[in-house]
């Protein structure tokens, strides 16, 4: 009985000789294998050569300072609230007379930690900061960890760096 | 000099060049094996991965050297010992080039030359089974013992075709000799453009003989774990499979030496006539047929490893039947036809038998009812 219309008929009739002897086929198939070594090779070499992963990658965190080099961040706690992963942790502290080039808000983040073996790069804190202070970055991966106390990036390492601003594809 | 220490010279260099050989085999391997498969290949250790053999015999000698409680102790180092010791002597008697003059005296480039090299070369392949069988039988493990067997079963039956294909050379060049097989091929008279059956045969006998895919079958992984190697671990291990890459090299030489002409190539004799006859000009005549016969000899490595990453295993039953009923009939048949060509002096008529079973598969293939030819057909879509 047919039950679908893709069944393939096989020939299970004698072979010929040709098809016993082997040496056509294999000959037909190392024309194949040869061709496929002359072919170009797919292969990315990661470290060397990276791929571009599209806008909408979600890469390392980046904290982000405005225009005139002052940081963003409010210390509002909002990220931590949204992170799923209890990834982000902060202390807040005031802005004193002075700081008003280093800090937008009169409240800052004194101490901003993400442990990245937490996070799982869902996003969720760069939709919920209110003062656009936190993106995942696009072009960049978190690197491999060879110990634990790489895993927390603090404020070093997230703040973004005014000599090369991150900037994401549509931004002016 | 003396002409002991330029032997002794020639010796060394021939044993250096086959470790080198066999040791880029394995680096050359990986990259063809990646390359047939769309992929690089190793590429981290030095440029383009030319340190990896370097890496792999660190990491093989840093290994932990185990030897099974229950196994022959002896015998179980003798195993691999064997297997390189077999796979080294072999080159002794090939001839990688003709001869140099140094201070007025003529110095073949080749280990030792005997008048029966060929049969020097296959008693030692033959005494190369025993690595393999000690190895597997002093594990003391089912899976290496029947790996072993195997191995004993394949090289015996193989070793009968390949010496029958070699007769018709022999019988053409009537000396046992290498070197004098290589210099009845002077110029561009190689032995494949008169022997092409025997050719084939030789060819798919050394795959058996190296125990190479598709005649792997004594490290069949899927059936035997690592087959007369399961319990060799470290070093021995690395000398297993090292002494693959040697026979592999080995057989490459010898194939290229008995049907591609050795060190010969077409136009020689110009050459060495624009070069002069005096020792230097002759010298570097000899070291252009030296690159030459290793050229060939790379092309046949390389040829293994095409054919091992093209075709899959055969399955045992498979390749007794090819051995006893196809090759050694066919080698046979080489024999004869080949002896009818020389009584009536046609060298070349042994292209009779490849013409004659070329015309036998094309007519059986012809007639085959048409709509039961094709393997796959789809079923009729309703
Ligand atoms: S990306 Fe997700 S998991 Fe990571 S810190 Fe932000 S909210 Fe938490
Ligand atoms: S990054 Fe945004 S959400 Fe998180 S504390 Fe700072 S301002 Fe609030």
């Amino acid at each position: 009985m047919q039950l679908t219309n893709r069944a393939k008929k096989i020939d299970k009739s004698e072979m010929t000789l040709a098809e016993r002897m082997y040496l056509p086929a294999i000959a037909g198939g190392m024309a194949i294998t040869l061709k496929h070594f002359f072919k170009k090779k797919p292969t990315i070499n990661y470290p060397e050569q990276k791929r571009y992963l599209g806008p909408v990658f979600r890469g390392q965190h980046i904290l982000k300072k405005d225009e005139a080099g002052r940081e963003r961040c409010t210390a509002c706690g909002l990220c931590a609230v949204a992170c799923p992963a209890e990834a982000i942790s902060m202390v807040a502290a005031e802005r004193k007379a002075g700081e008003e080039n280093l800090y937008r808000e009169e409240k800052y983040a004194a101490v901003y930690e993400i442990n990245m073996l937490r996070c799982i790069f869902c996003g969720f804190c760069e939709e919920a900061c209110p003062k656009q202070a936190i993106y995942l970055r696009h072009d960049q991966f978190v690197p491999v960890f060879m110990s634990r106390d790489e895993v927390i990036y603090g404020k070093d390492r997230l703040v973004e760096d005014m000599s090369s601003r991150y900037l994401r594809e549509g931004w002016k | 000099m003396d002409i002991f220490w330029i032997k002794a010279i020639i010796i060394l260099v021939i044993f250096g060049l086959s470790l080198f050989v066999a040791m880029y085999s394995t680096w050359a391997e990986r990259k063809v094996a990646g390359y047939m498969q769309d992929r690089p290949g190793p590429n981290r250790a030095g440029w383009g991965g030319l340190l990896q053999p370097l890496a792999d015999a660190g990491k093989m000698f840093f290994k932990e050297d185990f030897i099974p409680a229950q196994a022959n102790k002896w015998l179980f180092i003798a195993g691999p010992c064997l297997a390189m010791l077999t796979a080294l002597l072999s080159s002794a008697v090939i001839p990688f080039g003709d001869t140099l003059r140094i201070d007025g005296q003529e110095i073949q480039v080749q280990g030792i030359e005997v008048n029966i090299g060929i049969l020097w070369v296959f008693g030692i392949v033959s005494l190369g089974v025993y690595g393999v069988m000690v190895g597997g039988w002093a594990s003391n493990n089912k899976f290496s013992l029947l790996g072993a067997i195997r191995a004993a079963s394949q090289n015996i039956s193989y070793e009968l075709a390949l010496g029958l294909s070699l007769i018709a050379v022999i019988m053409m060049t009537g000396s046992l000799s290498v070197r004098d097989i290589v210099n009845t091929q002077h110029g561009g008279g190689w032995n494949i453009l008169f022997q092409p059956l025997g050719f084939v045969i030789f060819l798919t006998c050394a795959f058996a003989e190296c125990n190479r895919t598709p005649f792997d079958l004594p490290e069949c992984e899927a059936e035997l774990i690592g087959g007369y190697h399961t319990e060799y671990s470290s070093m021995k291990l690395g000398f297993y499979l090292f002494a693959e890459y040697v026979n592999m090299f080995v057989s490459s030489c010898v194939v290229s030496a008995l049907y591609f002409g050795g060190f010969n190539y077409p136009f020689m004799d110009k050459v060495a006539e624009a070069l002069g006859n005096d020792a230097t000009g002759h010298n570097i005549a000899t070291a252009i047929g030296f690159f030459a016969f290793i050229a060939k000899a790379l092309f046949f490595v390389f040829f293994f490893m095409w054919v091992r990453w093209t075709l899959p295993r055969f399955r045992y039953d498979q390749l007794m039947n090819l051995g006893w009923k196809s090759l050694i009939p066919l080698s046979i048949l080489n024999i004869i036809v080949t002896g009818i060509g020389l009584m009536f002096n046609l060298r070349w008529f042994s292209w009779v038998a490849v013409v004659i079973i070329v015309a036998v598969v094309a007519v059986q293939a012809a007639m085959k009812p048409k709509a039961a030819r094709g393997i796959l057909e789809a079923a009729p879509v309703r």
